[in-house]
């Protein structure tokens, strides 16, 4: 570290020693960027639909994307090691069936909150183990769970449904602690608050962003690679578990469809969110600013009674787009600069 | 895979390849099946998985040279659905048209398709997971776009349209013998052109691959293309044969297919894979799958039973991947952890 302070002039160029102010290093982020598009889509939903400005409307928006967006909380910190979880749909599932289970057997709504939460990081720990134990590709191991856990909850309910919740259990999916503050909705911000003070206050959060850049560095520089792998997983299936009780809640039935395809938005949710899908990079913010754009296209089209199939097209399309434009533009600035710079 | 040696019988190398190991897998599972059923492994009950299972094998042959290059198509059964509702549309609205025109309309779709996701990848440079994850939405979404959510049903297709995938030639429809014909072709793409080996090449070590004249971009650009194609040929068969196009045809078919490649031993990893494996693989799913109803286990089990099927797969591959890492440190020099203990 010494040699920088040296009084060695760097010749013929020298380099500052702050590179660009942390306003402007905001304002060229990707969050910014992120802001931007969630401003514009705001505004929009506002100016297209008189119904969406309505304070309690907002609150109902939020319900269809926040048990989505707590497990994106989760799936980012496994996409920034490197890693996937593409059977959180199948764990949302086969937690509610357990629930419904266990409800049909008479236990009250604490003992479901438990089975429901202890079923998802059940599910998260076999991911973990397969992953980091027995060292198998993520993305494979995942997709056979996924088939594995939707698999059990339709050779449980077969055709069926559970529907006989006790009523405690709806305040989880349908509740409001303060005004128009749904529990849902309070649950995620204070999660949120919690995945970005680890990510990016603490040693393990930066330990999971190292596993993504190199995980052979990182085991080298004494990280436990293995186990923070297995912590992952398990916090995402706890995500999932706690996505499903809320779930469950709110609609008070179980089919073994339930969140069906979900592992789809929830990834789409955290790569919108800047967060590299090869791993060793993302922010907690990009992720909520995200799930809000999200949030609020998905809402604002619901308003204007356009079919979710065509919002599934924007979403794929946002998808891409996010990722493809920024890429365009700066090949295209570097070829300006280099066309710049030749004569020289 | 390198092939065993040729002098003397090494069984155990003989039961390291894949698809020894899953064709002993298939006997054991058809003996089984037959013990109680021996109906089952009849000829024409035989014939008639293969014919189910058609599709299934050329889907995961177009997958395995996607999952070759080290990348993965999921948007193959969207793919399906949207070429087979632009056929049957065709069809509705032009029923003059020859059926060579239909199928090379559904080839040129197909084609369109995978090398949107082609270039996605190889010209823009995202992850071949995000960008197939985008076309999957879209491609879908398309297809309720044209149809207006709108079923399309037999009456409504022509009868020349539905009836030639089942048109029997030799006792197989036509349907298998497609598939037939496009394993041998396969075979020859992977094995013995420039684009077939440039996928294993760039797969097994893309630096390598750079310095060995093959453009990694471009070889997967060709790979998928070459799943478009294929999946667009199987949009026509899929609405042929079961004689119905609508937005949710196919739904979720992808994992099946990725689920095939997988049991037949194409690495995720890239490099690793054969043409004979990923039809065995394909084969393997749908003995289960037609199996299950035979052996009175509730079909609601299916889902199940192959999640467990592609894990046990999927672990199998691994073992026989892993690299021996170098161990510089034992564990027991390891243990005591003072600080300054590096020499």
């Amino acid at each position: 570290m010494s040699p920088a302070a040296s009084p060695v002039a760097i010749a013929p160029r020298s380099l500052p020693d702050r590179l660009v102010t942390p306003w402007r290093r905001f304002a060229g982020s990707w969050e910014a960027l992120l802001l931007v598009v969630a401003e514009g889509v705001f505004a929009a939903d506002a100016a297209a639909s008189p119904y969406f400005l309505d304070l309690w409307n907002l609150s109902d928006a939020t319900f269809n994307f926040t048990e989505k967006a707590i497990i994106a909380l989760a799936m980012a910190f496994v996409v920034m090691a490197g890693e996937i979880d593409l059977s959180v749909g199948g764990t949302v599932a086969l937690s509610s069936t357990a629930m419904g289970a266990a409800a049909a057997a008479g236990y009250g709504t604490p003992a479901l909150v438990l089975v429901g939460l202890g079923v998802g990081a059940s599910c998260g720990l076999v991911n973990g183990l397969l992953v980091a134990r027995l060292g198998l590709p993520s993305i494979m191991a995942t997709v056979g769970t996924m088939s594995l856990y939707r698999g059990l909850s339709y050779l449980t309910l077969g055709d069926g449904v559970f529907k006989d919740y006790p009523a405690g259990l709806a305040w989880f999916g349908q509740g409001y602690v303060w005004q128009m503050i749904s529990f849902e909705f309070a649950c995620f911000l204070a999660l949120a608050v919690v995945a970005g003070v680890v990510l990016h206050r603490t040693t393990f959060g930066r330990a999971v962003r190292a596993i993504g850049n190199n995980a052979f560095a990182a085991r080298f520089s004494g990280l436990r690679v293995e186990r923070i792998k297995l912590i992952l997983f398990v916090c995402t299936g706890l995500a999932a578990g706690l996505a499903a009780v809320m779930l469950t809640g709110r609609l008070g039935s179980t089919r073994p469809s339930i969140a069906l395809g979900w592992e789809l938005d929830v990834v789409t949710v955290v790569v919108l969110g800047g967060v590299d899908i090869q791993g060793g990079s993302g922010t907690v913010p990009g992720v909520v600013i995200a799930a809000f754009v999200l949030g609020l296209v998905t809402y604002g089209l619901g308003l204007l009674n356009v079919p979710g199939i065509i919002m599934s097209i924007v979403v794929g399309l946002m998808l891409i787009g996010t990722i493809a434009l920024p890429r365009l533009a700066r090949r295209l600035l570097a070829r300006r600069l280099l066309s710049q710079r030749s004569p020289a | 895979m390198a092939p065993a040696p040729a002098d003397g019988f090494d069984l155990e190398a003989l039961l390291a390849r894949r698809e020894i190991l899953l064709a002993a897998a298939i006997l054991v599972l058809l003996g089984t099946v037959a013990s109680r059923f021996p109906a089952f492994v009849g000829a024409t009950s035989l014939a008639n998985v293969f014919n189910d299972s058609a599709i299934l094998i050329v889907m995961a042959l177009g997958q395995a040279a996607v999952i070759l290059t080290r990348s993965v198509d999921l948007s193959v059964a969207a793919n399906v659905a949207l070429t087979g509702m632009c056929v049957a549309l065709l069809d509705v609205h032009a029923p003059g048209l020859p059926l060579a025109v239909m199928v090379v309309a559904a080839l040129a779709l197909g084609l369109l398709l995978g090398a949107v996701n082609g270039l996605l990848v190889w010209k823009v440079g995202i992850p071949p997971i995000v960008v197939t994850l985008g076309t999957l939405t879209v491609y879908r979404g398309l297809a309720f776009v044209l149809s207006g959510g709108a079923w399309i049903n037999s009456f409504q297709m022509t009868p020349g349209f539905l009836g030639v995938p089942r048109f029997a030639i030799l006792g197989m429809p036509v349907l298998s013998w497609t598939a037939v014909l496009l394993i041998l072709l396969a075979g020859v793409v992977f094995r013995r052109t420039g684009v077939g080996r440039g996928w294993y090449a760039v797969g097994g070590n893309p630096t390598a691959a750079v310095y060995a004249g093959i453009d990694p971009g471009r070889a997967r650009f060709l790979a998928f293309c070459f799943s478009g194609t294929l999946s667009g040929l199987c949009g026509y068969l899929w609405v042929a044969r079961y004689a119905v196009a609508y937005v949710d045809v196919a739904s979720g078919f992808e994992l099946d297919v990725i689920a095939a490649c997988v049991i037949g031993g194409v690495s995720i990893a890239g490099g690793i894979g054969s043409v004979p494996g990923v039809v065995l693989g394909a084969l393997f799913l749908g003995i289960i799958k037609n199996a299950l109803p035979v052996v009175n286990v509730s079909p609601f089990a299916q889902m199940a039973i192959s999640g467990a099927v592609i894990i046990a797969a999927v672990a199998l591959n691994a073992r026989a991947e892993r690299k021996r890492g170098r161990i510089i440190l034992r564990p027991q020099t390891l243990a005591p952890r003072a600080a300054g203990a590096r020499p």
